[in-house]
C-alpha cells in the first residue's frame, strides 16, 4: 500500500517533470552544446601532442574527453539557482505545506532533463565520431551498468552538495554565488578540463581525499576503459553520499524552523 | 540626444544599480574569492599543459599568461555590463516590460546595454591588469607610447566585438523568446580565448576565427603585447569591430520591428 503510494508519486513527478522539459527542449539542446569545452581541450591535448608525456595514447584520450562530455552531462545539478528563485519569489511557502519534501520535486526535474537531454548528448557524440572515426568503441555491458551507476551516484553528491548550499538561502537569501564559487574548483579539479592523472605530483598526493576526482574523472575512466581502482572509486563515491545526506537533513531542518514566508 | 545628457543618464543608472548591489555585501566577497579562483585554476591548467612541454602552439607560458590576463580583464567586463544587462532583455521580452523600455525617451540599446551593473565584476578586472603587470615584467616588454595606443585600440576593438556578439545573442530572443540557454553557448564557445589560438587544430583556428571571432578578441591584444603583431591584422580587427557595432545596432533596429509586446 505505502509502497504503491510512493511509486505513484515517484510516476506522477517524474511525468509531470517530464512534459514540462519537452517544452524547453530546444533549451536543453542549446544547454547540451554548451557542454562541449572538453571537446575543445582535447584538440588542444592531442594537437600539441600533449598526451605523450602522460602516457595515455591519443585514442584513449578521445575516449576519456568524451565520456567525460557524457558524465557532465548527466550529471549537471542547477537545483540552487531554482531554489533560490523560488525563495526569493515566496514559492517556497506552498510547497512546504505539501506532504512531500520540495527537494523530491527538484529532483524529478533533474532526472526528467536527464532524459530530454540524453538524445542531444547522442548527437553530439555521433558527430564526434565522424571527426575521430577511430575512437569508436562499444564498452561492455557490465562496464556501462558500472559506469552509469557511478555517474549517477556522482549527480548525487553534486546534488546533494548544491542542495546544502541552498538550504544556506533561508539564511542569507543569495546562495548561489557560494555556488559559483564551489564551482570553480568542480570545474579544474574534477577531470573536465584535464585528465585527473596528467596533475602535477603536488596535487595528486590529495585531491583523491576530495570529492572532485570522483565527479568526472572516476566515471569517465571506467567507461572509457582508462585504468582506475573501480571498488576503491565507488567506495568513496557511496561515503561522501552517505556523509553529505545527513547534513542536509540537519541543514533543511534547521532551515525550515528559521524560514519566514515573505511578506509575512 | 545629446552626449550630455546621456552621460548625466548613466551617472544615475550607476548610482540605482550599486545602491541595489550593496546591499549583498558578503555576495561581492565571495565574488572576489570566486575570481582569484578561477584566475588560478585557469593558471594551473595552464601550467599542466606546459609541465613536459617547453611551448604550445609556439606560445611560451609566459606569454600564456598575457592571454590568461587579456582573457580576464575582458571576462570581468562582461560580468560587469554585458551579463547583467543583456541577460535582461530575455527578462523584459518574456514578461513584456520592453515596452517600458521602448516608450522612454531615451535610446532603447543604450538603456538596455548600460542599465545595470555588477561591481564584483571589477575585481577581475584589477586582477587582470595586476596579471598583465607581471607578464611585463617577466617577458621584459619596454613601454613606449605606440605600443600602448596600440594595445588600448587592440582591447577597445576586443571589447566591441565581445559586445556585439552578446548582443546579437540576446536580440534573438524577440522571435525566440527563451534564449538563455545562447549566451550559455556563447560562454562556453569564449572560454577557447583562454588560450593561444595557435594551439587549436587548423580547422578549429579557422572557425574561431571566422565565425565566432575569439581569434581576434584575445589572440591579437597578446601579439601586440608582445609587439609581433602585424600591422594589417590590427586593421583587420578594428574593422571587424566597426562592422560588428554597425550590424549589431542595425539588427537590433531590424528586430524591434517584429517585437508584438506581451498580451497584445
Amino acid at each position: 500500500m505505502i509502497f504503491s503510494l510512493i511509486n505513484r508519486k515517484i510516476y506522477t513527478l517524474l511525468k509531470v517533470q517530464y512534459s514540462n522539459m519537452m517544452e524547453y527542449r530546444v533549451e536543453i539542446a542549446l544547454w547540451a552544446i554548451s557542454g562541449i569545452i572538453p571537446f575543445f581541450m582535447l584538440n588542444i591535448w592531442t594537437n600539441n601532442n600533449l598526451n605523450s608525456s602522460i602516457n595515455i595514447s591519443a585514442i584513449m584520450l578521445s575516449r576519456y574527453f568524451l565520456c567525460a562530455f557524457f558524465v557532465r552531462q548527466f550529471s549537471v545539478v542547477w537545483v540552487v539557482f531554482s531554489f533560490e528563485e523560488d525563495s526569493l519569489m515566496g514559492k517556497v511557502s506552498p510547497y512546504l505545506i505539501q506532504p512531500l519534501n520540495p527537494f523530491f520535486r527538484y529532483f524529478a526535474q533533474h532526472l526528467a532533463e536527464q532524459i530530454t537531454r540524453f538524445p542531444f548528448a547522442l548527437i553530439i557524440a555521433f558527430f564526434f565520431f565522424i571527426f575521430n572515426p577511430e575512437s569508436i568503441w562499444i564498452p561492455s555491458l557490465g562496464v556501462l551498468f558500472l559506469s552509469i551507476i557511478s555517474t549517477f551516484l556522482s549527480f548525487l553528491i553534486q546534488f546533494l552538495i548544491q542542495s546544502i548550499v541552498a538550504c544556506l538561502c533561508f539564511w542569507t537569501e543569495k546562495a548561489s554565488s557560494i555556488e559559483r564559487l564551489l564551482f570553480i574548483p568542480t570545474l579544474f579539479l574534477s577531470g573536465l578540463l584535464a585528465p585527473v592523472a596528467s596533475f602535477p605530483e603536488y596535487v595528486k598526493s590529495w585531491i583523491y581525499f576530495t570529492p572532485f576526482p570522483y565527479l568526472i574523472d572516476f566515471p569517465a575512466n571506467l567507461l572509457s576503459g582508462n585504468p582506475t581502482n573501480v571498488s576503491l572509486g565507488f567506495t568513496i563515491q557511496i561515503l561522501w553520499v552517505l556523509l553529505l545526506f545527513p547534513v542536509f537533513k540537519k541543514i533543511w531542518s534547521a532551515g525550515t524552523k528559521k524560514f519566514t514566508a515573505m511578506g509575512s | 540626444m545629446s552626449l550630455k545628457k546621456h552621460i548625466k543618464v548613466y551617472k544615475k543608472f550607476l548610482h540605482t544599480s550599486l545602491a541595489s548591489e550593496l546591499e549583498y555585501k558578503t555576495n561581492i566577497l565571495i565574488d572576489l574569492i570566486t575570481a582569484i579562483l578561477s584566475l588560478l585554476g585557469s593558471i594551473f591548467l595552464l601550467s599542466i599543459f606546459f609541465q613536459n612541454n617547453g611551448s604550445i602552439g609556439d606560445w611560451e607560458f609566459g606569454e600564456a599568461l598575457i592571454i590568461q590576463g587579456i582573457y580576464t580583464i575582458l571576462n570581468g567586463i562582461t560580468n560587469t555590463w554585458f551579463n547583467p544587462n543583456l541577460s535582461e532583455i530575455v527578462k523584459h521580452i518574456r514578461e513584456g516590460t520592453l515596452d517600458f523600455v521602448l516608450l522612454k525617451p531615451i535610446d532603447s540599446q543604450f538603456y538596455i546595454s548600460l542599465k545595470k551593473i555588477t561591481p564584483s565584476g571589477i575585481l577581475e578586472i584589477i586582477l587582470g591588469f595586476c596579471l598583465l603587470i607581471y607578464c611585463i615584467k617577466i617577458n621584459q616588454i619596454n613601454l613606449n607610447l605606440s605600443f600602448l595606443t596600440l594595445f588600448l585600440i587592440t582591447i577597445a576593438c576586443s571589447i566591441c566585438i565581445l559586445y556585439s556578439l552578446w548582443f546579437f545573442i540576446s536580440t534573438t530572443t524577440i522571435w525566440f523568446v527563451k534564449t538563455w540557454n545562447a549566451t550559455e553557448v556563447l560562454r562556453s564557445f569564449l572560454y577557447i580565448g583562454r588560450f593561444p589560438l595557435n594551439s587549436f587544430s587548423f580547422s578549429l583556428r579557422i572557425f574561431f576565427s571566422v565565425f565566432i571571432p575569439i581569434a581576434f578578441i584575445t589572440t591579437i591584444p597578446s601579439e601586440v603585447f608582445l609587439g609581433f603583431s602585424q600591422l594589417w591584422k590590427i586593421l583587420l580587427e578594428v574593422i571587424v569591430a566597426m562592422v560588428f557595432l554597425f550590424s549589431s545596432r542595425k539588427f537590433w533596429l531590424f528586430a524591434l520591428k517584429f517585437y508584438s509586446s506581451a498580451s497584445s
